[in-house]
Formats: C-alpha cells, sequence, structure tokens
C-alpha cells in the first residue's frame, strides 16, 4: 500500500511502458543503432510540429474504437478476437454506402456511420449467437469470421460493377459523407488564402485532419456510461463475471451475450467507418489483414480494459505508429521495432506478478 | 484424542496482528498447539480464523507478530515455506484437477519419475501406503469428477501427507461432507494423531469440536478470546464464547398455521447432467404458514429438483404449479415474477457475482425496476440505500454496502443472499442448504428469518442435508430417495431413526 505504483493497474502499465521502450532500446543497440538518436527522431516525429500531432491523431482514432471493441467485449466476459472482421465490415459498408447513397452531408455523415455500427454489430452477434445458441467458443469465431470479412470484402471490392476502374479499390466516397475537417473548403482559393495566413492551421490542414477523434472519444463515454451508469451494462458485466449466478438472478445470459458482441461488434464497425470517411475514403482488395483489430486487442491490454484508458492507450500506439515510421528513412532503423515494443509491453502487462516482483527485489537491496 | 505430547510444541503463533487497510482482521492473537493434539480453531463468520492460518500457511503476511515452527522461528513468506516445515492445509473449496485421476492430483508438483519420464507404478504404490497407513480409504485411478466430496476431501489430505505434512490445517473440513462421511473423517483425524500428526481445525460445528479435538481457541471479531480444554466445556459454554451471548439451538416456533396450497408439484421427472433420470416421479405440496423440511442423502435428486424449480433445468415432464399457475418451463425471471425466491446451494457459484458490492448483488433480481433504475439507467443513490437499509437489518458485517462480495466471510455471503431473497416478499420461498458453512450464531439467524417467513404466511420449502436442521425448522418432512418422496412425517416428535432408514432407501411402512 505504501508504493502506489507497485499495485494500481495503472503503475504496472506506466512500468511496462518504460520496460518495452528499454527493451526496443536494447535491440537497438545489438543491432548496431544508436537507440537514443532513434528515440528522439520518433519524439520528434511525434511532437515536432502540430502536423504530425495531427497524423498521430488519425493514426490512433481506428485503434482507439476497435481497442474500445475489445475492452467492452472484456468487461462482459467475451473474447472479441473478431474486431478486425468487424472493422473490415463496417469499412467496407462506409465505402458503399458513402458512395452510392447520395445525401445531404448532414444526413449523409450519420447515415454512413450508423449503416456501419449496424453492419459491424450483425457480424459481431454471429459470434454471439453461435456462442449462445450452440456453445461455439468465439475465439474460434471471430477468428473465422475474420477471414469471412475479408474474402467477402475482396468479393463485393473487386467486382466489375463495384471497383473502381484501374485500381482494386471501391470508388472514392462522395464529399458528402466524409468527416475530414473543411476537406473542400480548404482547397478552394478562399480556403488557401486562409491556409497562407494562418500557418498553424495550415499545417493541420495539410493533414486529412478528421472528427473521427472526436467520434472515438463520443464512443469511450458512451462505453462508459453503458457499463456503469446502465441496467444493460450491469447485467452484461454481471454475466461476464458469473454467469451461473446472473441466470440464478433472472437475467438472460444467451442474449446477454449477443448483446455484448453486437456492441463490441459496432464499434469496431465504426472503427471501420471512421477510417474510410476520415482518410482512405474507399475500401480496397485486401491481400492480409491490415491489423487494426489486433491492434485493438493491445490498446485493450494497455488500457486495462478501461474506455479511458483504451483512449490514452489507442494514442500512445497511434503516436508509436507514426513516430517509428520515420526511423527508417531518417536513420535505417527497421520499423518492425515499433511492433517488438508494443509487444514486450503487452508482455509485461500480462506478468503484472514479475512486475511486483522486481519492485520488491528492488526493495530488499535497498534495505 | 489425546495423543497429545505437552512436552512438544509443533506451532506457536506470537501476538500475530493483521490489519487490511482499517480492517484488524486478527488482534494480537497467541496460538500454541501441541505434536499430535488436535486443536480447533472455533469463532463466528468473519472473526479471523482463516485469517490467522493463512498466516501460518504463508499465503498472507502478519503486520506483526512471530511464528515458530517446532521452535524454531519461521518468517512465512510463501506457502512453500510453510510446508518445507511440514505444514499442509486443505482448503474449504477443493484445489484439485477434475479430470485427473486421483493419483495424478496427489502427486502434482511432486512427480516420480525414472529418467524423466512419469513412474505411475511408484507413485501408486507410494500412495496406496499412505493411504492404508492413515485408513484413508481411496480409488487410486478414478477421476475427480467422478468421486464423492467425502472421497475428493481425502485425496486433498493424502495431498498433504504426500509432501510430508506433519501439521495439518483443515479448514471447516465437515462443511460439505454428509453425516457419514463425517464420522469418517473423524476417524481418520484420530489415526492421524496416533500416529503423531499434529491438527488444526477450523470449524464452528460444536458438536464436532467436542467429538473430535482436544483443546479449542475461541476467536471472536479477531480476539482471541480464550483455549480451552475440550473436556471441559459444555457445547453451549463454547457457543456463547464465541458469540458472545447465550445462543438457543433450538428454533422456537408456533404451530403452524397451513392455508391454501401455494407450491404444487404432481409427478416431476428431471434428468441430470449424464442424462439419467434424477427426479422420478416426485409430488409435493407446500401451503402457505408452512415449512415443508425435505431431508435426504446428498446425490438422489435434490438439486435437480431445485433447479427444475428455478427454472436452470428443463424438466422431462410433470407439474410445477405456483398458486395454481404452471411455472414449469418458464426461465428463472419468469419463475421470480410467480413470487418464488431461491436461496441457492451454492452461495459463491449462483448466489453472488462476487466481483459485485453488497448493493450490486443485492438488485440483481430487481435492478430494472424502479427506483433502482429508470429508462436503463441505475439510479445508485436508491440503490445503495435500500442496501444499506438490508445491511443493517441482516446484520451483514462489515457494514458497509459497497463492499465487494467476494471479500466477505462465508455467513456474511449467505445472508446477503438471505437479505435479498426475503426482501423480494415471495409466496413461496425455496431455501436449499441455508446453513451450510454458518456457524451457530449465523444459523439461528437463518433459522430464525425462515420461521419468520412462514409466521408471516409464505410457503417454505427446505431441502438440506442436515437433518437436524430438517427437524428443527420444519412442519412437515419429507424424506427424498433415488428422486422422489418416499415417506412424509411431522416434524413434531419425528424420530431420527425412521427418517434415517427411508433416507437410506429403507422401508418403515
Amino acid at each position: 500500500m505504501k508504493n502506489p505504483l507497485k499495485n494500481s493497474a495503472l503503475g504496472i502499465t506506466l512500468i511496462s511502458i518504460l520496460l518495452g521502450l528499454f527493451v526496443g532500446a536494447l535491440i537497438l543497440l545489438f543491432i548496431g543503432y544508436n537507440p537514443i538518436e532513434a528515440y528522439s527522431v520518433m519524439l520528434n516525429g511525434i511532437f515536432g510540429s502540430v502536423r504530425y500531432l495531427s497524423w498521430t491523431i488519425i493514426y490512433a482514432t481506428p485503434i482507439i474504437l476497435t481497442g474500445l471493441s475489445v475492452a467492452f467485449a472484456f468487461k462482459t466476459g467475451l473474447f472479441n478476437i473478431g474486431a478486425e472482421g468487424q472493422y473490415i465490415v463496417g469499412a467496407l459498408t462506409a465505402a458503399l454506402v458513402g458512395y452510392y447513397v447520395p445525401m445531404p452531408t448532414l444526413l449523409h455523415i450519420p447515415f454512413v456511420l450508423i449503416c456501419s455500427i449496424t453492419a459491424g454489430s450483425l457480424w459481431g452477434s454471429i459470434a454471439g449467437y453461435l456462442k449462445a445458441r450452440f456453445g461455439v467458443n468465439e475465439v474460434i469465431s471471430t477468428i473465422m469470421l475474420n477471414w469471412i470479412a475479408l474474402y467477402l470484402n475482396n468479393f463485393f471490392v473487386l467486382n466489375e460493377k463495384i471497383k473502381r476502374p484501374g485500381s482494386e479499390a471501391t470508388n472514392k466516397i462522395l464529399d458528402s459523407a466524409k468527416i475530414i475537417f473543411f476537406d473542400v473548403w480548404k482547397k478552394s482559393p478562399d480556403g488557401q488564402a486562409f491556409r497562407k495566413a494562418h500557418p498553424f492551421f495550415n499545417d493541420i490542414f495539410r493533414t486529412p485532419a478528421n472528427a473521427g477523434f472526436l467520434i472515438a472519444i463520443l464512443a469511450a463515454v458512451l462505453v462508459l456510461l453503458i457499463l456503469n451508469k446502465t441496467t444493460l451494462g450491469y447485467s452484461l458485466k454481471a454475466v461476464g463475471f458469473n454467469k451461473d449466478a446472473a441466470e440464478f438472478g433472472g437475467i438472460n445470459i444467451k442474449s446477454s451475450m449477443i448483446s455484448s458482441m453486437a456492441i463490441a461488434g459496432g464499434l469496431s464497425g465504426l472503427a471501420g467507418a471512421v477510417q474510410v470517411t476520415g482518410f482512405t475514403r474507399e475500401a480496397s482488395a485486401l491481400a492480409a489483414m491490415e491489423g487494426y483489430g489486433f491492434e485493438g486487442i493491445s490498446v485493450a491490454l494497455i488500457g486495462a480494459n478501461n474506455p479511458i484508458g483504451c483512449v490514452l492507450a489507442g494514442l500512445f500506439y497511434g503516436a508509436l505508429k507514426y513516430g517509428g515510421s520515420k526511423i527508417q528513412p531518417r536513420i535505417g532503423a527497421p520499423y518492425e521495432i515499433i511492433s517488438i515494443i508494443m509487444g514486450t509491453i503487452v508482455l509485461f502487462i500480462a506478468m503484472p506478478k514479475l512486475i511486483r516482483m522486481m519492485k520488491i527485489t528492488k526493495k530488499k537491496e535497498a534495505e | 484424542m489425546n495423543n497429545y505430547d505437552f512436552d512438544q510444541i509443533a506451532v506457536e503463533m506470537k501476538g500475530i496482528t493483521q490489519k487490511f487497510g482499517s480492517l484488524v482482521a486478527n488482534d494480537n492473537i497467541d496460538l500454541t498447539v501441541h505434536k499430535g493434539e488436535v486443536h480447533a480453531l472455533l469463532g463466528e463468520n468473519g472473526a479471523g480464523k482463516t485469517t490467522l492460518v493463512n498466516s501460518l500457511y504463508g499465503l498472507y503476511h502478519p503486520t506483526s507478530g512471530d511464528i515458530f515452527i517446532n521452535g524454531e522461528k519461521v518468517v512465512m513468506d510463501t506457502p512453500n515455506v510453510a510446508i518445507g516445515h511440514g505444514i499442509g492445509m486443505v482448503h474449504q473449496h477443493f484445489m484439485l484437477i477434475k479430470p485427473f485421476t486421483v493419483v495424478e492430483n496427489i502427486i502434482l508438483g511432486k512427480e516420480t519419475h525414472k529418467h524423466g519420464v512419469l513412474d505411475m507404478e511408484r507413485a501408486t504404490k507410494e500412495v496406496m501406503e499412505l493411504s492404508e497407513r492413515y485408513g484413508l480409504t481411496i480409488d487410486p485411478t478414478a477421476c475427480i469428477q467422478d468421486i464423492t466430496v467425502g472421497m475428493q476431501q481425502r485425496v486433498e489430505i493424502l495431498k498433504t501427507l504426500y509432501r510430508g505434512a506433519d501439521i495439518l490445517i483443515l479448514d471447516e473440513p465437515t462443511a460439505v461432507l454428509t453425516p457419514q462421511e463425517i464420522l469418517d473423517l473423524i476417524k481418520i483425524i484420530n489415526n492421524l494423531t496416533d500416529q503423531g500428526k499434529t491438527i488444526i481445525i477450523i470449524t464452528h460445528k460444536l458438536k464436532e469440536i467436542k467429538d473430535v479435538a482436544d483443546f479449542c481457541t475461541i476467536i471472536r471479531r479477531g480476539k482471541k478470546i480464550d483455549t480451552v480444554k475440550v473436556a471441559d466445556v459444555s457445547e453451549s459454554d463454547l457457543a456463547s464464547m464465541m458469540v458472545g451471548r447465550e445462543v438457543s439451538f433450538k428454533v422456537d416456533k408456533e404451530e403452524s398455521e397451513p392455508g391454501d396450497i401455494v407450491l404444487e408439484v404432481n409427478d416431476l421427472h428431471v434428468k441430470d447432467n449424464r442424462d439419467i433420470p434424477a427426479v422420478e416421479g416426485l409430488s409435493l405440496k407446500v401451503r402457505r404458514g408452512e415449512i415443508l423440511g425435505i431431508a435426504g442423502v446428498d446425490g438422489n435428486g435434490q438439486n435437480e429438483l431445485v433447479d427444475a424449480l428455478t427454472g436452470i433445468r428443463k424438466a422431462e415432464s410433470g407439474e410445477v404449479l405456483v398458486n395454481g399457475n404452471n411455472i414449469l418451463g418458464l426461465n428463472p425471471r419468469g419463475i421470480l415474477d410467480h413470487k418464488v425466491s431461491t436461496i441457492p446451494q451454492d452461495r459463491q457459484k449462483r448466489g453472488l457475482v462476487l466481483e459485485y458490492s453488497i448493493a450490486e448483488n443485492i438488485i440483481i433480481e430487481n435492478y430494472k425496476k424502479a427506483p433502482f433504475s429508470r429508462k436503463g439507467w441505475l439510479n445508485f443513490p436508491a440503490i445503495r440505500e435500500y442496501a444499506r437499509k438490508l445491511v443493517k437489518e441482516f446484520d451483514v458485517r462489515p457494514d458497509d454496502e459497497n463492499y465487494i462480495s467476494g471479500s466477505l466471510s462465508g455467513g456474511n455471503q449467505q445472508k446477503v443472499i438471505i437479505a435479498r431473497e426475503i426482501s423480494n416478499n415471495p409466496d413461496l420461498l425455496i431455501a436449499v442448504q441455508p446453513t451450510r458453512g454458518l456457524d451457530v450464531g449465523a444459523i439461528e439467524y437463518v433459522h430464525k428469518a425462515l420461521v419468520a417467513q412462514r409466521d408471516k404466511g409464505k410457503a417454505v420449502l427446505l431441502i438440506s442435508l442436515e437433518l437436524d436442521e430438517v427437524i428443527n425448522v420444519s412442519d412437515r418432512i419429507g424424506v427424498i430417495y433415488e428422486g422422489k418422496i418416499v415417506g412424509e412425517v411431522k416434524a413434531e416428535g419425528a424420530d431420527e431413526n425412521e427418517i434415517g432408514l427411508m433416507m437410506a432407501g429403507g422401508s418403515n411402512s
């Protein structure tokens, strides 16, 4: 109790992050790069300018949402490895609805988001239904649904009628569906003049800065409210903690599992929508998983399954991804070091006992 | 009994104080146990008995105080240190791997091997030697999931002996046993002390202390009250020392005045998990203002009957009427809505969400109703206020409705469940083993609560493996055997032997 760092989840997370960065530094040193140089390039690449910060947030946005998705499922006793597939389905839906259903902006954006959330929800609830009805473990079913989503995506994207000629992607979504800030105006003569006069905003407008981050924060608050303040969250958590007691108390555990996976799926679907309407503007054929869903698992773990924790962990991961992308061109150190650092952090977080032991031995040595 | 050697002190704990935050679980407790003695630790739920032995076993680290084993001062950092000093512990909830065999469980962590290959033959031989030496009858090749609770406990005891334990700590060993199994355990304990083992037994069953223990240390609210020679005191002396007041063992109640039929079960058939008929043509009736007790040996269909009545398990056929409405086939929610409340047998599995606070557990059946929630939003002030009232009324300790249920002692967990179920104001209250693992003070409390329900004109169905309890509390007794009610007697003046015979399948008619 004397040392709050040792026992709190936050303390363990912070120590794990430091250890992860330390292991990353060791590896950099081992393969012949100066870790101080690499990390300062990275830091400068994150905080060096407003533009970099804007990019960091753009990188963080989808993984905050998939992180929330995984964390929500965790809180209710389910392991959603299917965030990836739900993301794909959400992104595909956004690309299609964003192009084929013209509407005024004020309607189009919410419509696209709702369609993607619905698609992700349905995709997630398939796994929930299989578990409730047939007892299929959601880990297995969501992994398989990831692949089904990937090939479903390719089936649609590569369809001659949908594919944009000369590409392996859908048509770019209409301007009315974009959540990029002032995307049309910033390229107009008026906007250009404004940008010249205000270098700060110019820096931001050089990136596809978008409303996705605000949506992600809103989603985090919503998840927090659902989990802690609503009857829905109460019952879902009860099922997650002890489904026998929940069942005995009259809670329908089967429909709880389905609801929980539907909400988790909706969050990942939203991640896909935000990425398409805010950044890529299209869905492309996928040769492999993009990894946003899997990164969400790391985000959820680092964020201790806490919605606010997920926002912070997502920003951290986004920063490493973006800042880390600069070390290869600058000093030649491999980008993969970022994955190693993230993996190490998750590993340490999964071993809270190890960290406690280390702290205890340190104390003893001090004595 | 009487195998102890006054000159050799096996365990000495001096001035043990254990604080958890502001809670003082053990307050300067001394404990001396001689070699070959059976020493009982007696105390109410939450008095600090388990905390004390957990310090001895290295699971907790006392805030202050010293531990001496055979005269040598030992710092119990981890259970491994304790095991190294010949201490073995059998927990109340067994720590066995269910799909593994008896021998596999016993040797786990200390496997015999020949060039790195598991030597099962030698292991089995060693285990059987131990088993014969101490009279711990087991089937070495059976899987844990297929053997009785009594045998599982013997496996736990063998596990500690296999690791060379000389001092055995048994945490509430009889809580889960049938009367016959308790007799067997007492024999085993005597065998063990015959051969020089020292036993510390945590219990709150006074009869067993009288039967088996040499000395008894009484702990109340974290403080040691006294250590007494068991032969010199009576059960009621022990009870009043433990609770701090006089306790009555008899349940005071008026003659029942049965009213309309609330529960009527006709020709019920239910299958168990293995798809084998467990309840076969069971019929019973419970009226308003009476307690029907179901006596029977464990495994005669009681669990399946309760599961069917509460909607957890589907029945094959039959009829269950509550106030004339058939509730068979409804889910648990629907049955609750018919004003049926149940105190489940396993409070940690079915009764509580251990991660939730007391308040959150109190509302689990009613969280969707006003004032606990409105339009899907929980109303925490109302929930807490309601829970605080119940915590006070039912004397849950600590009296903090935000306390996490998993940290409560067993008896207080049970109080939370009873508070919840009774506050539902049900027409039918089903109580399954409601005093399992509780101390006399709490048992008295539960029994009074059941009788109070009856006196308020509720129907009460009591299902218990403790024959004393069934006879004391009930108005009528039905005996269940192989899934049927094989006989019914009035509780008033019931003959224990006659009921016992029916429970064993002997016919009295």
